[in-house]
């Protein structure tokens, strides 16, 4: 039985309260004036910030100076086409692949994992990394657990390591740390971010200190934030004072659920399991220490070691047509929104997606189709 | 851009939204869509029924087949449905009084006579409720495996003076529901997938003839369109009001009644109320100058008591439906496909 919290409930509503969103838009009005520059762009870099600002059509009360941009932020997204190449050669190879329901149409070099799927090969949807034990205890045969996510679903995928994987599972670490993209963004050239607003989720357990080097490095403001409409309006708020009084500083306006130092447990479980590597995130290249691998001690888990995995064949067919054509990168980084790309809406929707940022529920191209397409009401506002 | 239906038949195909309009218009219309005899509301007009100009009244038809898993469910079952489900697309093509009815069923060998019985008598307590009456209909029985359970498609034809299309939208329309949305794909997604959620989730099948009879005695000719939100819930009803009309509509998402279990239960599983199906309300278009009035007959009716003014039609972004949350505005997508197929 689920059992809603009432006090959960009174919480949410909280934070659902139109008279104190208009006080705080109006301080987003106000702020950016004082601003006075034509453009202050910030950046998110989570699905969950980007579905609650189209949810609630937030953008349609942002001043227009404000742009917030959605960043690299979901991580089925920007798992590489190699990645999912080798999750498909797995699969072609008769090996039962375990994985994330919205890995299933992500698309590789030349084909999905649904692809393969309908070529015959085994590849099972699960919900939770505890499903992939089940699976293998009940199937016997060789299962590979593709693992995809940020370090909040890596923390599950370490704590099944820890406990003790059956013999017949191993691992195929996708698995992404959102950290070093934030560098890899803030140096892109061109894009003017001017301050982060970071997933209160996934700081939850890595704390909101983790912030702070890379305000060091980059002189940029970060506000760690929540998801209901108020979270994400004061979160705005205060990233926009840091900006206008140049004070490149973290701050935490989630204290209901982030600290400084984070979950140690949940941190304590990952950092024993992966350690950070390089590798490429689509349609953003290389991301050192981005990328999250199995450490020696677990090595044996790893399929990359257990199988021989050869992706040339898929790699050199050659990539659907309309491909092409498709803006993913450019989303993904901030550069172009959904409503540049020529597919968006029309030859690319969730039903036929062309690129993985239709795919995901985390997706920004899934999202703005969900939630009608285009943010700017024009005049209507 | 429109997609062409695809080779085979999907689920999404039946569940109201693009896909559906899509077949239809491309499969099912060419070579019939000719519309009614003597300039009346035919197949092209794809409205809830079709109205047929008899002598100086109108005769509208309308046809509908169910097929709900489970059968019987919290709030009703598939009798009680069929029956609503006919009454309601009559009722709010403006015929309320329900001349006749036919039910035909097909049933799957082996279904329990016992069900059978209890899917009649809420057949009949429906009918009565509605003050309407089967006179005709059909059996079949098809072999174990060929079909799912029990099948029912009902017709039904009524009378009226003046049909309300769903297409007679114009700017600063008020648009009015007769009540909460959402109860009944809320409670059909609870008991199909055996969710145990708290509290009181039950479908709101009903037959609206009454209370939309209410709406069109205190508005009259202010009333200027009607459409019962089944599959695709309010938002595909919206939707094809306001591209039939060619207006925009904008639509506050505080002022959509909305039962606070069903509210609950669509937080948890992400589903958005407004594309959740209803089978017992009316969305009626009415003119400002009529929407008091009207408001107030559908609220003094035991349906209508929840009713409520949800937004207005306007001259911009026809077709389109822009939803206000409270916090800022965006377009209301049309949804293609539904979370759940086959809700009824």
């Amino acid at each position: 039985m689920i059992s809603p919290d009432p006090q959960a409930a009174f919480r949410e509503l909280k934070f659902r309260d139109p008279v104190r969103a208009r006080a705080m838009v109006e301080a987003l009005g106000r702020i950016t004036g004082g601003i006075g520059r034509p453009r202050v762009s910030l950046m998110h870099v989570c699905g969950s910030h980007e579905q609650a600002i189209a949810k609630y059509g937030l953008r349609t009360s942002f001043p227009a100076a404000l742009r917030v941009i959605m960043g690299p932020g979901c991580p089925v997204c920007v798992t590489d086409a190699r990645e999912v190449d080798e999750g498909v050669a797995l699969a072609l190879q008769g090996v039962h692949i375990a994985t994330y329901g919205d890995m299933l149409r992500v698309p590789g070099s030349a084909m999905s994992l649904a692809d393969a799927q309908a070529d015959g090969a085994q590849v099972h949807v699960i919900y939770s990394a505890g499903q992939a034990v089940e699976l293998a205890e009940r199937l016997k045969e060789p299962v590979v657990f593709f693992a995809t996510g940020f370090e909040t679903t890596a923390v599950a995928t370490a704590a099944i390591v820890l406990k003790g994987l059956p013999e017949n599972l191993s691992i195929l670490s996708a698995h992404k740390f959102i950290p070093p993209a934030m560098d890899v963004v803030a140096a892109t050239p061109g894009l003017a971010v001017e301050g982060f607003l970071a997933a209160g989720h996934a700081a939850t357990i890595t704390g909101w200190g983790v912030f702070e080097a890379f305000v060091e490095r980059h002189r940029l403001p970060v506000v760690v934030a929540g998801f209901e409409p108020l979270d994400i309006l004061a979160g705005l708020v205060r990233l926009l004072e840091l900006v206008r009084d140049g004070t490149p500083a973290v701050a935490n306006m989630y204290p209901r659920c982030v600290t400084r130092a984070g979950n140690l447990r949940a941190q304590d479980a990952l950092w024993k399991v992966f350690e950070p590597s390089g590798g490429r995130w689509r349609g953003i290249a290389d991301v050192p220490g981005g990328n999250l691998a199995l450490r020696g001690p677990f090595a044996g888990l790893d399929a990359r070691a257990r199988f021989a995995i050869d992706v040339t064949p898929l790699a050199r067919r050659a990539p659907p047509v309309l491909a092409g054509s498709c803006l993913c990168g450019s989303i993904m980084t901030g550069i172009a929104s959904p409503t540049d790309c020529p597919l968006f809406g029309g030859a690319c929707t969730p039903d036929h997606p062309v690129g993985a940022c239709m795919v995901s529920t985390e997706g920004t191209c899934r999202i703005w189709h969900q939630y009608g397409g285009h943010p700017d009401l024009g005049g209507l506002a | 851009m429109s997609r062409g239906v695809e080779d085979r038949i999907g689920l999404k195909h039946g569940a109201g939204g693009r896909a559906m309009r899509a077949l239809i218009e491309q499969v099912c219309l060419p070579g019939l869509a000719g519309g009614a005899a003597g300039g009346g509301i035919g197949l092209a007009a794809m409205d809830d029924g079709a109205a047929i100009p008899v002598g100086d009244r109108w005769l509208v038809v309308t046809t509908d087949s169910h097929v709900v898993h489970p059968i019987f469910f919290p709030g009703g079952d598939i009798g009680r449905l069929a029956i609503s489900g006919t009454v309601n697309d009559l009722a709010v093509m403006g015929a309320t009084e329900v001349t006749a009815l036919t039910c035909a069923l097909i049933i799957e060998e082996g279904f329990p006579r016992a069900d059978l019985e209890r899917v009649y008598a809420s057949i009949r307590a429906a009918c009565e409720e509605a003050g309407a009456r089967v006179v005709t209909g059909d059996t079949k029985v098809m072999g174990r495996g060929e079909i799912d359970g029990l099948v029912l498609n009902t017709a039904g034809v009524g009378f009226c003076d003046r049909p309300v299309p769903d297409s007679g939208l114009a700017p600063d329309d008020v648009l009015i529901v007769t009540g909460t949305i959402g109860d009944h794909g809320m409670a059909i997604m609870a008991a199909r997938h055996a969710l145990s959620l708290e509290g009181d989730l039950r479908s709101d099948v009903a037959p609206v003839n009454g209370v939309v009879r209410a709406a069109l005695r205190a508005g009259g000719g202010g009333v200027v369109a009607m459409k019962d939100p089944t599959r695709g819930g309010l938002s595909s009803a919206l939707h094809e009001m306001a591209q039939k009309s060619n207006v925009g509509i904008l639509i506050e998402e505080s002022a959509v009644p909305v039962r606070p279990d069903v509210r609950g239960a669509s937080d948890l599983l992400g589903i958005d109320p407004l594309v959740m199906a209803c089978e017992g309300k009316a969305v009626i278009g009415v003119r400002a100058h009529a929407a008091g009035a009207v408001l107030d007959a559908i609220r003094a009716h035991p349906l209508g008591r929840d009713a409520a003014p949800i937004g207005r039609c306007i001259a911009g972004h026809a077709g389109a439906v822009i939803l206000d949350t409270g916090f800022g505005r965006r377009i209301l997508a049309e949804s293609d496909g539904e979370p759940l197929p086959r809700i009824c």
